[in-house]
């Protein structure tokens, strides 16, 4: 895109974006801001969810329409454990463990003897997901869960121009925080994480340098599933846990790679920004249109670039 | 993924089934787009190559049916296994001819839904225009088709399984507007009391008149498709699905290919949505929210994107374990023996139940391995 076309871009998307922000801070500064750092708290809960998801799609070109069913795997597990022994920090790392275990699984015996054939991958995600939920829904019913976190994170913190707010959402954006710190160190400062970076870059390459790229694999999957599990008991607590939350976040992590970039860390961080503050702005300003913001976000995105504002052609 | 490994994925499988599929070389190909010849030989001609003793039977079969089957047999599963199974018809012409997965035609088929529910009459009078039937279902399926245009513009600039994602996100949100949109979709309660309508004596609302109304459309939707993939546009439109590179140097215009491709299927989906609006008497956000975009995905797989016919074996033998799976199991666990025979399906075979079909075939008979029996009717 040429110079002139950016700058035109800049101005046809900043400025109303700019008088938007000016008139809501001058109507009413307060619905403003919460507004804001309601939509931090969710994109924080949609990078988590869609860091697994795109890290999975990165190394392995395995779109895994099951990460609804392991968030929701996650979510359920970490419930029975945090219900027996009262803790919620247990809970969060049972939600991690089960669907990491599951997600290893999965690559094992399923995804490993048909590797490069995506269609079929896709495929039975799509069946597992299907399979996954029903059974979710045999064994828990209908019934909706909550968490019960523990109480010094369940209060309000006092802050400046919002004055109070959920002290459970900052813990929700501080972790994601931590979590993305994490990710980057795993893939930018470890051997494994330059292993799985080769390994998005050229497959082929990687493997032929004497790794063992299966191994690298179920790593990432289970990484990535377990990402996903513990998204499940983190939202799970900052909402409920019922069927169909499996689809909700299958589709965030969907819209949220792809305006991001499909496989890449930092682009589904971005994506999570955009989509989660356009989803709390659009549920404050505009309530019965909210779900169209996202979208066309998704659509502008997609007619200007293809493959993602971070996405770029992979080999 | 990239353009290249997915050209290579869908390559891979077009070796191995090579046989199955009509050739762009084939002869025949040449005789049906004769610019010479007068229509009505051509469509004789059609005809003639086209028909074979198990399509008379086949056809015979459908059109008997109502005769001895129960109503229930008549509306609930054949009526029903038609409309389903134009609408993964469609899908059948987009990926297995197109080589584009698309999920959102269940969008669009429940769009067209809607459309005849706001222009036509329904128990939500508000809303709905009162237009009659006649000027109503043109005008919800022609919409129907700019917005499957308009899916088809924006995913065609994805390949592979972006286009899934892309078309599955696009699905959702329309799910999630209709469900949210009170002014126009009715909210999560839709629209209800939406009757089939009465031609001369000919009452649609009947099972007998249901099923051969959904069975017209359904062999005309069937018929279409099997002309249009030995059409210059069809053939074009395989060639871009196994090398569009080389389509693109040979002068094709890809996008606008595939963009088509989107339309026409579009269209069937159209009218199959307004079949299913009809038959169900109703629509709401949950005919075209997730498990029903799916389901139309599970369906063509079912039955094998590789032949047209595929959607309506996956339709029958879909709708035949929506009916009978409780006799199976559960009442409510017809998702797990559905998710199940998909899996099992997906695991086995390459091409649905038609591919296991073929493979059982070459399997217990040696002499038809010898005769072309892969060959396309």
């Amino acid at each position: 895109m040429s110079r002139a076309w950016t700058t035109f871009w800049t101005l046809v998307i900043g400025v109303p974006l700019a008088a938007f922000i000016v008139w809501a801070l001058s109507d009413n500064a307060l619905l403003f801001f919460v507004t804001l750092l309601n939509g931090l708290t969710l994109a924080s809960l949609y990078f988590i969810v869609a860091a697994g998801f795109t890290l999975v799609f990165g190394l392995m070109r395995n779109v895994n329409l099951a990460h609804g069913s392991l968030y929701l795997l996650g979510a359920y597990s970490g419930w029975l454990v945090g219900d027996a022994t009262g803790s919620w920090l247990l809970a969060v790392a049972t939600g991690f463990v089960t669907a990491a275990v599951l997600g290893l699984l999965l690559q094992l015996l399923v995804f490993r003897s048909m590797q490069g054939q995506d269609l079929r991958q896709t495929l039975v995600t799509i069946g597992l997901s299907i399979v996954l939920a029903d059974v979710m829904l045999w064994i828990f019913g209908g019934e909706i869960y909550t968490f019960d976190p523990p109480s010094w994170i369940y209060g309000s913190t006092t802050l400046p121009v919002v004055e109070t707010y959920p002290t459970y959402r900052l813990v929700v954006l501080l972790l994601s925080i931590v979590i993305g710190l994490a990710l980057w160190w795993l893939l930018a400062r470890t051997r494994v994480g330059a292993m799985i970076r080769a390994g998005v870059d050229d497959r082929g390459m990687l493997a032929a340098s004497g790794v063992n790229v299966q191994l690298v694999f179920a790593l990432t999957f289970a990484i990535g599933a377990g990402l996903a599990g513990l998204a499940g008991v983190v939202g799970g607590s900052a909402l409920s846990i019922a069927p169909g939350e499996d689809s909700r976040y299958l589709l965030a992590s969907l819209v949220v790679v792809i305006v991001g970039g499909m496989g890449s860390v930092s682009g589904a961080a971005i994506g999570a920004l955009l989509i989660g503050s356009a989803e709390q702005f659009g549920l404050a300003y505009a309530p019965t249109y909210g779900v169209v913001f996202s979208f066309v976000i998704m659509v502008l995105v997609l007619a200007f670039r293809p493959r993602g504002i971070m996405g770029r052609a992979a080999a | 993924m990239s353009a290249a490994s997915w050209r290579r994925a869908m390559n891979a499988e077009a070796a191995a089934r090579m046989p199955a599929r009509p050739l762009p070389t084939q002869p025949s190909v040449v005789v049906g787009i004769d610019p010479s010849a007068p229509t009505t030989s051509r469509w004789l001609e059609f005809l003639r190559r086209e028909l074979s003793v198990r399509h008379v039977v086949v056809l015979v079969g459908v059109l008997i049916y109502p005769f001895v089957a129960s109503p229930f047999f008549t509306y609930q599963i054949g009526a029903q296994a038609l409309a389903l199974g134009l609408i993964a018809l469609s899908l059948t012409l987009l990926a297995g001819y197109g080589g584009m997965v698309s999920l959102a035609q269940m969008t669009v088929a429940g769009l067209a839904g809607y459309l005849v529910a706001i222009f036509g009459e329904s128990a939500a009078t508000a809303i709905s225009l009162n237009w009659p039937w006649w000027v109503a279902v043109p005008f919800a399926v022609a919409l129907a088709v700019v917005f499957a245009t308009a899916v088809g513009w924006l995913s065609v600039r994805t390949e592979g399984i972006y286009t899934i994602m892309i078309t599955l996100a696009i699905g959702m949100a329309l799910f999630y507007l209709a469900q949210q949109n009170y002014t126009l979709f009715n909210g999560h309660q839709g629209f209800n009391q939406l009757f089939p309508p009465k031609i001369g004596d000919v009452d649609f609302r009947a099972p007998v008149p249901f099923y051969y109304l959904a069975l017209a459309c359904a062999l005309v939707g069937y018929f279409f498709v099997k002309h249009l993939v030995r059409t210059p546009f069809g053939v074009a439109l395989q060639g871009i699905r196994d090398n569009p590179r080389r389509m693109r140097a040979l002068g094709y215009n890809v996008m606008a290919h595939r963009v088509a491709a989107y339309a026409l299927a579009g269209a069937l989906a159209a009218v199959g949505g307004v079949l299913i609006t009809w038959y169900n008497n109703r629509i709401s956000p949950g005919s075209m929210g997730l498990g029903v975009m799916i389901n139309i995905l599970v369906i063509a797989v079912l039955g094998g994107m590789k032949r047209p016919i595929g959607a309506f074996v996956g339709a029958i033998v879909f709708v035949l374990l929506q009916n009978f799976a409780i006799d199976l199991v559960d009442r409510e666990r017809f998702n797990l023996v559905i998710g199940g025979v998909f899996l099992v399906i997906v695991l086995s075979s390459r091409d649905g139940l038609l591919g296991l079909w073929a493979m059982v075939r070459s399997r217990f008979s040696l002499q038809s391995r010898n005769t072309n029996q892969w060959r396309h009717p």
